[in-house]
């Protein structure tokens, strides 16, 4: 039997797979027929038991998380779609929207109903235009065919949704940024509480989800709840898109239940390239802690990835080989969250500022053994010290590399500068220097 | 005399109906910013002070929103962007070489333009498509799977008038100016065109066809 799953993903390989036509003709839009028969409440206990996790990286539960809005309120409900996908190493919902938008509408309008929400937004990163281009025709077509706008399906729902372009800020990604944004201000997180689902856009009570946690909604209603059980494990259940990249044979994604190995995934991909070896990898984007060799066969959900000292994240596994300098990766890394704080708090604005300074002394051979631990210390400075969790995903490759390649920043020094050659670890080893 | 005079009827038009969008006017900021550059080419003075007037808020404000985000530019672009992500996987399987290639091309660095306005460059951060790695954007569409090779002869392409399509996109490259319509929400009736998933994004469901016939 196959350890992999596609759902999402099943007919990606359809050349009119982003099409309401080629959505309906494996039964898209039924799962929304069903959930308008329901009351709100009970779609929403049925995707609270069902286990579905937020797909985004925090693995929060969806049921819960629409369970959270206060009802009869008289307000105005928002759902909002986290499409902002900018995590590096974090590829899975853009080919998602490009290959299936319609997953995504049909999971808006039932959670919609859901939360009584009657405008419902996408936010999505603006660097990606064509996925831009096919998720505004999903919803235009929808509008066409009576799923958007008045009266869905004679129901009595309303339902406006509107797409929403950013414009390159990774912060955005954080949910109480993205409303900052969405508002028509610079993102910049929230304090908090008030939590969004009682104080979110325009301070109305909000859910914001992943899209891929939106998408996997009409699956689990059309199916029902016990078909999404068999799969995954005890806490984390279900199908998830995992987004293989790097050094590996063949990179992609495998849609699989959630608990499958990297060891599992990296055998039907064909291994590590030809003739190298794996050095480390991220589970879950480049804030999830690192791993290495002795992590194969840590089973990839919310739980095993957490025992074995990282996170699950957004399941992008990124594989780098013998060749890679890991100072320079997370050298690399650490630049992107300096680039990308918003500025508001000074720990994270000024301590990846310190981060950067000492990581590129460090690669250049110029660091001494002492700034590690200073290295260590301004880390313990910057974790858990600001609005939002952009500083401890900046900290969280240092430290982990830290734990397993200490040795190597020590070789910068004693090498007087960096070990590697940086053409062996390109994909055109050949080319000139 | 109003300095929204600047823009056309149409385009003042065109402005209202992206606010009408929203439940609260300010929202449309983000879209608007986008629709300035798709006229302008950048966030032109004229542009902010037309939002302003528009959401009835202070210059300074649009500034400072405009100013927050990288796909807004304060200078003008040339007429294609080229973005190469230079983010750690990328950089490592290739970026950072097709970056020093190409700025060596065309004599210029990050964030600046080629004299004839044809093409800017710029080191971009993680474009979402790590399995397609080495990955450049072209006014924001996908090139996959680049070499500093395959990169020069883009260049080459788009400055002789005739770029390449994108590897996941239209059949036709757009403008700089073109894309920034599409993100202000104005469609250009290109979303069925291209692929629906290149073959890394059919790599598991391929493997589980194999398998299932097993």
């Amino acid at each position: 039997m196959s350890k992999l799953s596609p759902v999402l993903s099943a007919h990606w390989d359809e050349a009119d797979s982003f099409t309401i036509a080629g959505y309906k003709r494996h039964g898209g839009y039924n799962a929304l027929a069903k959930a308008l028969k329901s009351t709100p409440d009970e779609v929403i206990a049925l995707i609270k038991e069902s286990g579905l996790r937020g797909r985004g990286g925090a693995g929060f539960p969806t049921g819960n998380k629409w369970s959270f809005i206060p009802q009869g309120d008289n307000k105005a409900h928002y759902l909002v779609v986290n499409a902002d996908e900018s995590e590096p190493g974090t590829c899975k919902d853009m080919p998602l929207l490009m290959a299936n938008p319609h997953s995504l509408i049909e999971g808006i309008i039932i959670g919609s109903y859901a939360i009584r929400a009657n405008h419902s937004f996408i936010y999505i990163r603006g660097e990606v235009v064509h996925v831009y281009r096919r998720v505004q025709k999903a919803i235009e077509d929808a509008y066409a065919a009576g799923l958007l706008g008045k009266n869905i399906l004679g129901s009595g729902f309303d339902l406006e949704l509107t797409l929403h372009a950013g414009a390159g800020a990774y912060i955005c990604g954080e949910e109480t940024a993205l409303l900052d944004s969405l508002e028509g201000f610079r993102g910049q997180p929230r304090l908090r509480p008030p939590f969004p689902a009682i104080a979110g856009l325009y301070a109305m009570p909000t859910v914001v989800n992943n899209v891929e946690s939106i998408a996997s909604v009409p699956a689990i209603i059309e199916h029902g709840v016990e078909w999404f059980q068999a799969m995954g494990t005890e806490k984390s259940k279900g199908f998830t898109l995992y987004s293989l990249s790097g050094h590996v044979a063949n990179p992609g994604q495998f849609e699989a239940p959630l608990g499958i190995t990297l060891r599992e995934i990296l055998e039907m991909a064909g291994g590590i390239r030809a003739g190298h070896q794996l050095k480390f990898w991220t589970p879950g984007g480049s804030s999830t802690p690192m791993f290495t060799a002795e992590h194969l066969d840590v089973p990839l959900d919310y739980e095993g990835v957490s025992a074995a000292g990282s996170m699950l994240g957004t399941k992008a596994l990124q594989i780098f080989d013998e060749t890679t300098c890991v100072v320079r990766a997370v050298l690399r890394w650490v630049e992107f969250y300096k680039h990308e704080s918003c500025g508001k708090c000074t720990p994270c604005r000024e301590g990846t500022w310190w981060l950067v300074q000492m990581l590129r002394d460090l690669e250049a051979g110029k660091g001494t053994e002492a700034d590690l631990e200073k290295l260590l210390d301004l880390c313990d400075n910057i974790a858990g010290r600001s609005f939002c969790a952009l500083a401890d995903g900046a900290v969280s490759p240092i430290i982990s590399s830290l734990k397993y390649f200490r040795a190597e920043y020590i070789e910068h020094q004693t090498n007087g500068g960096c070990p590697f050659d940086p053409i062996a670890s390109t994909l055109f080893e050949t080319a000139g220097a | 005399m109003s300095t929204t005079m600047n823009f056309s009827d149409e385009q003042l038009a065109v402005m209202d109906t992206i606010i009408a969008r929203y439940p609260k006017s300010r929202s449309a900021i983000m879209p608007l910013l986008h629709y300035v550059q798709s006229i302008d080419g950048y966030v032109t003075e004229r542009g902010i002070e037309a939002i302003a007037a528009k959401l009835n808020l202070a210059t300074a404000e649009v500034t400072a929103v405009s100013t927050f985000y990288t796909q807004y530019k304060s200078e003008p672009v040339g007429e294609y962007h080229v973005g190469i992500c230079t983010n750690t996987l990328c950089a490592i399987m290739g970026g950072d070489a097709i970056y020093e290639s190409v700025c060596d091309k065309l004599g210029i660095k990050n964030h600046e333009t080629t004299a004839d306005g044809k093409i800017s460059l710029e080191r971009i951060e993680c474009n979402a498509a790590c399995d397609y790695a080495p990955v450049v954007m072209v006014n924001w569409e996908f090139f996959d799977n680049q070499t500093p090779s395959s990169v020069n002869d883009l260049v080459d392409q788009v400055r002789s008038g005739n770029p390449p399509a994108p590897t996941r996109g239209p059949s036709k490259l757009p403008t700089w100016k073109e894309n920034s319509a599409v993100l202000a929400g104005l469609s250009d009736g290109l979303a069925d065109q291209g692929v629906s998933a290149g073959d890394p994004s059919l790599l598991g469901l391929r493997i589980a066809h194999e398998q299932g016939q097993k």
